[in-house]
């Protein structure tokens, strides 16, 4: 008694779980995201400096936004940051989507490459896009 | 036999592990713990390899020249022909979950009795002979060089081992030291490295018929001796019949139950049982033996045994085969028998000629046990009971580990003895059904040389009898295995003195009310029965 | 000595993919190892059940764990003791999913008396699951890193797994779960003095691999920050069969740490006891149905036997046998005459 057909059977279904990736992803090209920086607003500041360098706006912004949120929702507090000389609300709203008034092309072009769905939109509005 | 020490003393297991690690600590063959080597004469009567005179307390066990080569050639065929072999060699990753599950590490705290580390005595040299990374990593991939003291070692631990299959329950992976043991006695019995107590019964089995070696008139007439019993205690003479062609059924039973006290009460059930039921039945002094000795011999020898079965039950051209109460003897009957030397297609499925019921669950081997028989009687109330003939007895069940883990044989029992016993308790549920412990001298260890490691063997299953018998008065443990009848009764003895052991159908030859019986006083035993202690 | 020998060994790779990459070997260790890597497990694996696969499986030997099917008023345990292939897809999947058999586990206390206590034991069976559960669904999480389009299958998976939504980014417990349960059976094997006993380096190893690489992991997603969508760039770029050349910007070492252990643990895969993925649904004590008495199992080796018959047991005894009045095929012994063998 081999059961050669069962073991064969396991060995497709193993090997064809196994190999998904490669099958379903051959030979495409695909395309890495690059988040937009064309709005209105970036486009007229002189110095292009959010509040932080790219690097770590890149690993960081969410604990940034954690943290704004925590101020004001929890301890009652806005604060005001700079950027480009203009005092503006740390608000993922007010802030971030100031500048960066394009959410389907700068927040959204890496959180739906990998996947990311942040809860902030649970409670903000999606905002008007606004690029150039 | 060395003198005993008392049970409090024995039951000081020390379970420290020794400092040094397995691979460097060589077995110790302590007496008690062995068993002594087969004799020359019972290999050649096999044809097994290596005949001679030899003793495992010798350096030299008079091995052949080339030995190591016929070791490793035996277990390259071997993981030819046995999945089991070869997925069990590579899979277990030692979580150790079957450790405490043997009764012998139980009973000795020996690491070399785990489970796991008696397959890894294996294991370590398939993975230098038969895995690279054994070859190239050596130690560190768990691989050693098979030597001399290694064999030794395999020799004492595969025959400190009574392939019951508990780890096996317990196994993530059901791992079953039973096949590693198994095949680790054949590739010793390649080299004429078996024990007496084992190749004793089975040359004697191959040539007499059954493993005590009665020969047909011996056989006849230890029946023929109980007969007189029961009619002093009964009234009635039953009438066996021997090798009777055209008998409608062929009955089996280990030898133990013709010979062997307390198995030849449950003997004796068998007779009044079929007496009052009439059957058409026949004894065969050639297939005298359902037991199988051959089993913890090798495969080969295992078939030479088992083959006189079916050939019996052709020649006295039977329509099916009905057997006894005998552990191993079931699962070979479940698992091996049809494989070995079937088909059966010249028999019937088996169908009860009082209740007509046709026992579609052994449709191919065409043989079925006789607790299935009796509950099916019983079921259809064929037979006329009086239980309180067994009010005297406070009962436990011992499930056998052949019977439980090899073919799930759990109710039938049961549903018997609770028609036929009045006080009925169960011994703590992690030690019966699936789970239930060895009587510690299963698959051939039980010889009296080896009394030491088949007491502290006998432990875990005779402290869960103590429990029951401090907790409930109990005073018998029922059960359907001649080796527990034979094992049992000594370490219970031990460990549990005043409980004594009974098979299934002494119970039912005690409870059952034959027609035109005498009234009867005592029981098969010949002890007074409840109420007729003052006539004695 | 394997406890400790693992963790020199894990270091030293370690070691090996921080060199690589202070190198900057990228071709060596993100694209050659890799591919070799993933063949090794997928070939080897392979290899390995065909070996099983080609010794046969010549008797019937479940393990039976509850009543047999027997006479139609006796309740059959259809799972624990099968007689169909369903009964077996069923046990099948509780042991492969549910770690069955484990969950049985007892520990024995020796006391006084003698008195031996066997109580319910499911640590091991609760750590052994938590962890296989947790690599499972990391593994499936890890998919996101090698689809364009996520299958929802995937962000489910996901979504429940930082369902807490315990900061940012969010927590997966398995990443907690996988970290505490290789914790606890690495101290097992060490404190317990049996299983330390039966333990091998190579059961050591595993377990430090794997936390290690969970633990990069978990560092790269909480911690030390890695540039993600060049880590995607980067695995997609493996999957689709046009490897990058060279490492995308950001992706930092603590990634090529990770992505080399992993390298390791999929190359010592099917050479190491973790065959057992494969194996369990290999085990003919679990996956076979107990119906030897109903269908005839057949041993492609065995062989019909030869030797000892009847006839030669008769002509053995003849004499006895008639001196009892025991039936005989021939009344009289007779010698060099062709027996009457009816086989």
């Amino acid at each position: 008694m081999y059961d050669k057909g069962k073991v064969i059977v396991g060995l497709v279904v193993f090997l064809g779980f196994a190999t998904f990736p490669f099958y379903n992803n051959i030979g495409k090209k695909s395309a890495v995201p690059e988040p937009n920086l064309k709005t209105p607003v970036i486009e007229q500041m002189v110095v292009k400096k959010c509040i932080e360098p790219k690097e770590i706006m890149r690993g960081e912004h969410m604990q940034i936004l954690n943290q704004w949120r925590d101020t004001v929702v929890r301890e009652g507090e806005r604060k005001k940051m700079t950027i480009g000389g203009v005092e503006i609300d740390t608000s993922l709203q007010k802030g971030c989507l100031h500048c960066h008034s394009n959410k389907k092309k700068f927040c959204d072009a890496c959180h739906n490459y990998l996947s990311v769905k942040p809860y902030c939109w649970d409670c903000h509005f999606d905002p008007k896009e606004r690029d150039v | 036999m060395a003198k005993q020490p008392k049970p409090e003393e024995l039951a000081k297991v020390d379970y420290t592990p020794p400092m040094t690690a397995w691979m460097d600590t060589p077995a110790v063959l302590k007496p008690g713990n062995f068993c002594n080597a087969a004799k020359e004469k019972s290999l050649q009567l096999l044809d097994m390899p290596n005949p001679r005179t030899w003793s495992a307390k010798d350096d030299d066990w008079k091995l052949p020249d080339n030995w190591k080569e016929i070791v490793l050639e035996g277990l390259r065929e071997r993981l030819d022909k046995y999945r089991s072999l070869r997925v069990f060699m590579d899979i277990c990753v030692r979580c150790g979950a079957c450790a405490d599950k043997c009764h012998f590490f139980i009973g000795t705290g020996d690491p070399k009795n785990m489970p796991v580390l008696r397959a890894e005595l294996l294991r370590s040299i398939y993975r230098k002979e038969f895995t690279t990374a054994g070859k190239i990593l050596g130690r560190f991939a768990g691989a050693r060089e098979m030597s001399l003291d290694v064999l030794k070692e395999w020799w004492y631990y595969f025959f400190q081992c009574t392939e019951c299959r508990r780890c096996s329950v317990f196994c993530p992976y059901g791992i079953d030291q039973a096949e590693i043991t198994m095949v680790g006695r054949e590739l010793l019995n390649l080299l004429g490295l078996n024990i007496d107590w084992i190749m004793g019964p089975a040359s004697a089995c191959y040539h007499k018929g059954n493993h005590l070696g009665l020969e047909p008139h011996t056989f006849k007439s230890s029946i023929e001796f109980f007969l007189d019993d029961i009619e002093e205690i009964t009234g009635i003479r039953p009438e066996p019949t021997f090798n009777r062609k055209g008998a409608e059924i062929l009955f089996v039973t280990p030898s133990g139950d013709v010979f062997a006290d307390p198995g030849t009460y449950t003997c004796m059930g068998y007779l009044l049982l079929f007496h009052e039921l009439g059957l058409d039945y026949t004894w065969s002094t050639y297939a005298s033996e359902g037991g199988n000795f051959g089993f913890f011999t090798s495969m080969d020898v295992a078939q030479k045994l088992n083959y006189k079965i079916y050939a019996e039950a052709k020649r006295l051209g039977v329509k099916w085969i009905l057997g006894g109460e005998c552990g191993h003897m079931w699962r070979v009957l479940n698992q091996y028998m049809d494989t070995w030397n079937g088909p059966a297609d010249f028999l019937e499925v088996p169908t009860s000629p009082i209740t007509g019921t046709r026992f579609d669950a052994a449709k191919s081997t065409k043989m079925i046990h006789i607790a299935e028989f009796t509950a099916d009687l019983m079921r259809h109330g064929k037979l006329k009971l009086d239980p309180s003939r067994n009010d005297n007895k406070i009962l436990t069940w011992h499930d056998s580990c052949n019977t439980a883990r090899g073919m799930g044989f759990f109710e039938e029992p049961r549903y018997v003895l609770k028609k036929v016993v009045n006080n009925f308790y169960e011994m703590p549920e992690n030690t019966i059904r699936e789970k239930t412990f060895c009587c510690g001298s299963g698959s051939g260890l039980n010889a009296s040389e080896n009394m030491d490691i088949r007491l502290k063997g006998g432990l875990p299953r005779a402290n869960a009898v103590k429990y029951v018998n401090e907790k409930f008065g109990v005073n018998f443990v029922g059960n359907i295995c001649a080796i527990d009848r034979a094992a049992l009764t000594t370490s219970i003895d031990y460990w549990a003195p005043g409980v004594r052991v009974t098979g299934l159908h002494e119970l039912v030859g005690n409870a059952l009310v034959m027609e035109g019986e005498k009234k009867r006083t005592s029981d098969l035993r010949g002890e007074p029965l409840p109420g007729c202690e003052a006539e004695e | 000595m394997g406890a400790i020998m693992s963790f020199v060994g894990v270091l030293a790779l370690v070691l090996i993919a921080i060199l690589g990459a202070k190198a900057n070997l990228h071709l060596v260790f993100g694209v050659l190892f890799p591919y070799a890597a993933v063949l090794t497990l997928l070939i080897g694996l392979t290899v390995r059940v065909v070996r099983w696969a080609k010794s046969p499986v010549p008797f019937r030997i479940p393990t039976t764990c509850g009543q047999q099917k027997s006479l139609p008023w006796i309740k059959h345990s259809r799972i624990e003791n099968p007689t169909t292939i369903w009964g077996v897809l069923v046990r099948m999947f509780f042991e492969v999913f549910l770690f069955r058999s484990l969950f049985r586990n007892t520990k024995i206390e020796m006391h006084k008396g003698p008195h031996l206590a066997q109580g319910s034991s499911k640590w091991l069976w609760m750590a052994g699951l938590a962890f296989h559960w947790s690599f499972l669904i990391i593994l499936i999480r890890h998919l996101r890193f090698f689809t364009e389009e996520v299958p929802f299958a995937v962000s489910v998976t996901e979504y429940l797994d930082s369902f807490l939504q315990i900061g940012v980014p969010l927590l997966y417990m398995t990443d907690l779960v996988i970290l505490g349960a290789i914790t606890f059976l690495y101290f097992r094997r060490v404190i317990i003095p049996q299983v330390s006993y039966i333990s091998l380096p190579a059961d050591y190893f595993p377990l430090v691999l794997i936390f290690s690489i969970a633990g990069s992991g978990v560092l790269m997603r909480y911690f030390t920050k890695t540039h993600i969508v060049g880590v995607k760039a980067y695995t997609m770029s493996l999957v689709s069969l046009r490897p990058m050349m060279s490492m995308p910007e950001g992706v930092g070492t603590i990634f090529w740490v990770h992505l080399f252990l992993v390298c390791v643990l999929f190359v010592y895969f099917p050479w190491s006891k973790l065959v057992h993925m494969a194996g369990v649904f290999m085990s003919p004590t679990r996956n076979m149905a107990n119906n030897s008495r109903i269908v005839r199992h057949v041993n492609p080796w065995q062989t019909k036997y030869k030797g000892r018959t009847y006839v030669d047991y008769e002509n053995d005894f003849r004499e006895k046998m008639i001196s009892v009045g025991v039936p005989v095929e021939k009344q009289e012994s007779e010698s060099a005459e062709p027996a009457a063998e009816k086989e």
